[in-house]
């Protein structure tokens, strides 16, 4: 066994276990750190593949980004994990079910993409040799020109996030005091204040 | 001999380990001295003496620090997460240390030479908001729950300026490797061909965001004295604070190296005849530290809406605003190719 | 692919040693320090009362919200880098596709302003 091989062992067992700590752990929070792990093993992996990218970007997607929400979510909204985890034996027929689906595609997918000899020749076709390409600079010369509409439309779906976002969380308060800085910046001493001569023992 | 460490597996990881150690061991000791001189430099703004009674003017308090740190009582609060509570400054403290692993400190001397070394620190900084959020979450105290949500909003609204900034470096290198950045400063005129020149408001946006990033003030708002004591580390002791405090600086040192190298040529020299080196590097990342340590010393805290303000509706939109430009002037070659240095050969 | 590996050994190394000093630390004070905890002492901080019930408590959408707009921008980074690095090479087909991306993430920006979601209050 090579140095690569002892490697790949590691991080697939750590993959698997951190996933299967994700589902049985009773603490939610320990729920996502298992994810976590889970995530930084899976780009370890990628690492091993030679995708420094996608593996740089798991962890900045995933890890930085998807799982800070997922600990907010599980940390600091009301949830009773109890009651759901209570009702997932319920769900469990179902849930296995959608699994061997998945497995399913996923073996077939990759036993065409193993067997077949167009497949081979396609992939050949697309990427540049890693050796004289950097992987980063290789998705950047396919995915803005060959792939150009899936990039687009990616940007129509991260529009259509954000929206939907706002929509489904904006909520404005009343009562609340803005500062608006231009208002503040442009706030002019002859406006704001009049001097008044006053009188003594009269007052305004 | 020399074999045994280029070919055996061994041996290139006992190599390694010595590079490795080689870069870690200097950096505690600096980490030591700079945690003296930014305590000297706020003492002197405020007009007192700072420490001055442990070794000759006070040098060696940090370590006088360091030994009281490990005597101290580890007080875990009753209702603490006792394994994330254990896990948050371990986190903090890893973090910011891995990163050190991709720093280049001249053409040739550097750990960890990946292709992808500026997204590998950007990785490893999105992560650091977890140490926070962790700290704040086990503690199970109000001060640290609210301190850590209000920390990681901001580091997270602060991380976008920054990855747009560094997105516009790139765009002028084309390349992700340190060292080429470095390299493609490398011109003909001098200090004036370095990145803070082309990119020059991007510099001083960098600098705020890696303020607001590191949680140093004016936005300290996570720590926050006078409001929530100490934010996240309020129920924290002994050597897992210890371990926060060291992170969080192992991050404000790494900033002040990052700025060295982003914009301002790394070891490049500035003034012709005197040879590159290594301490060009490390006199750049000094004077940015302390510049980090004037800010602390001079102004007051920002208040947290004005923080959300600055980060979502000033910087964000300036430094994507910035990219787009940065584009059309590489794209077009605007400026005799300034921004487009992968042109010139550099 | 091996040369891959001996340029990412550096940072498990870094990684190790990291993990190493810092479990040194927590354990010598665990060790050496003397540990007396009462039931004051290890009550969560307050001023001067006890705290009325947990601390981890719902809080404002506002969090939520801003996490959520950081994913987005954070995978909006994420497709500059590729054309960042391959800036050269994409020609102007490229430069003219992200010019267009970010014209469309610009318009949702507008959105977020215009709707307030990035004021906080």
């Amino acid at each position: 066994m090579t140095v690569a091989d002892i490697a790949f062992y590691i991080f697939s067992l750590t993959l698997v276990t951190a996933g299967l700590f994700t589902v049985v752990a009773r603490n939610p929070v320990h729920s996502v750190l298992w994810l976590i792990l889970s995530f930084l093993s899976a780009s370890g992996l990628f690492v091993l593949l030679g995708a420094e990218f996608v593996a740089m970007l798991l962890v900045i997607v995933y890890v930085g980004a998807v799982a800070v929400l997922f600990l907010f979510v599980v940390m600091m909204l009301d949830v009773d994990f109890a009651a759901l985890k209570g009702e997932m034996t319920k769900h469990v027929p179902l849930a296995l079910l959608i699994g061997v689906v998945i497995l399913l595609q996923l073996g077939l997918s990759f036993g065409v993409w193993e067997s077949s000899d167009l497949a081979m020749g396609q992939r050949q076709a697309v990427t540049p040799d890693i050796k004289e390409v950097q992987n980063t600079a290789a998705i950047g010369q396919l995915l803005y020109t060959k792939y150009i509409y899936l990039f687009q439309s990616a940007g129509l779906i991260l529009l259509v996030a954000m929206v939907g976002a706002i929509v489904l969380t904006i909520r404005h308060r009343t009562n609340v005091k803005r500062q608006d800085i231009l208002a503040q910046i442009y706030r002019d001493p002859a406006e704001a204040m009049e001097l008044k001569d006053v009188k003594p023992g009269q007052g305004l | 001999m020399m074999e045994f460490f280029t070919t055996t597996t061994l041996g290139i990881a006992l190599l390694v380990t010595g590079q490795a150690l080689l870069v870690i061991v200097p950096l505690f000791v600096a980490l030591a001295f700079l945690m003296y001189g930014d305590r000297k430099v706020w003492a002197a703004v405020q007009m007192r003496r700072g420490p001055n009674q442990v070794g000759v003017f006070g040098v060696l308090q940090s370590f006088a620090d360091l030994l009281k740190y490990i005597v101290k009582e580890v007080v875990v609060p009753a209702g603490a997460d006792k394994f994330v509570f254990y896990l948050a400054p371990m986190m903090t403290f890893v973090l910011a240390l891995i990163a050190w692993a991709v720093i280049p400190w001249n053409p040739t001397w550097v750990v960890a030479d990946i292709n992808v070394a500026v997204l590998y620190i950007f990785a490893v900084s999105s992560l650091e908001v977890y140490g926070v959020i962790m700290g704040g979450w086990a503690s199970n105290s109000k001060y640290a729950f609210l301190g850590s949500l209000r920390s990681a909003a901001q580091m997270i609204s602060y991380e976008v300026s920054i990855g747009l900034i560094i997105i516009g470096v790139i765009i002028s290198t084309g390349s992700l490797n340190f060292g080429d950045i470095v390299a493609a400063q490398d011109g003909n005129y001098g200090l004036f061909s370095w990145y803070w020149l082309p990119h020059f408001p991007m510099v001083i946006l960098f600098f705020v965001s890696a303020l607001a990033e590191t949680n140093r003030p004016p936005f300290d708002l996570p720590e926050a004295e006078s409001e929530l004591v100490a934010g996240y580390q309020v129920e924290y002791s002994s050597t897992p604070f210890l371990l926060f405090m060291m992170g969080e600086l192992l991050s404000v040192v790494l900033m002040c190296a990052l700025i060295s190298l982003l914009f301002f040529g790394g070891w490049l020299s500035p003034i012709p005849g005197i040879p590159d080196s290594i301490l060009w590097l490390i006199g750049k990342m000094l004077f940015f530290f302390f510049m980090f340590a004037m800010v602390k010393a001079i102004t007051p805290r920002y208040r947290y809406d004005q923080l959300m303000r600055l980060g979502w509706k000033v910087f964000l939109p300036m430094s994507l605003g910035w990219v787009v430009l940065v584009a059309f002037f590489a794209q077009y070659g605007a400026f005799g190719g300034a921004y487009a240095r992968w042109a010139i050969g550099g | 692919m091996e040369d891959l590996l001996r340029e990412y050994l550096p940072i498990v190394i870094f990684l190790g040693l990291a993990i190493a000093i810092g479990l040194v630390f927590i354990f010598a004070a665990l060790i050496i320090a003397v540990r007396n905890p009462d039931p004051e002492k290890v009550s969560a901080y307050e001023c001067g009362f006890n705290a009325f019930d947990d601390s981890r408590m719902k809080f404002d959408v506002r969090f939520y919200l801003v996490s959520i707009l950081f994913i987005i921008f954070d995978l909006e980074i994420a497709f500059l880098f590729p054309w960042a690095v391959a800036f050269k090479d994409v020609g102007l087909l490229g430069f003219w596709s992200m010019i267009v991306f970010l014209g469309v993430l610009t318009v949702g920006f507008a959105y977020e302003w215009k709707k307030g979601a990035l004021e906080w209050e």
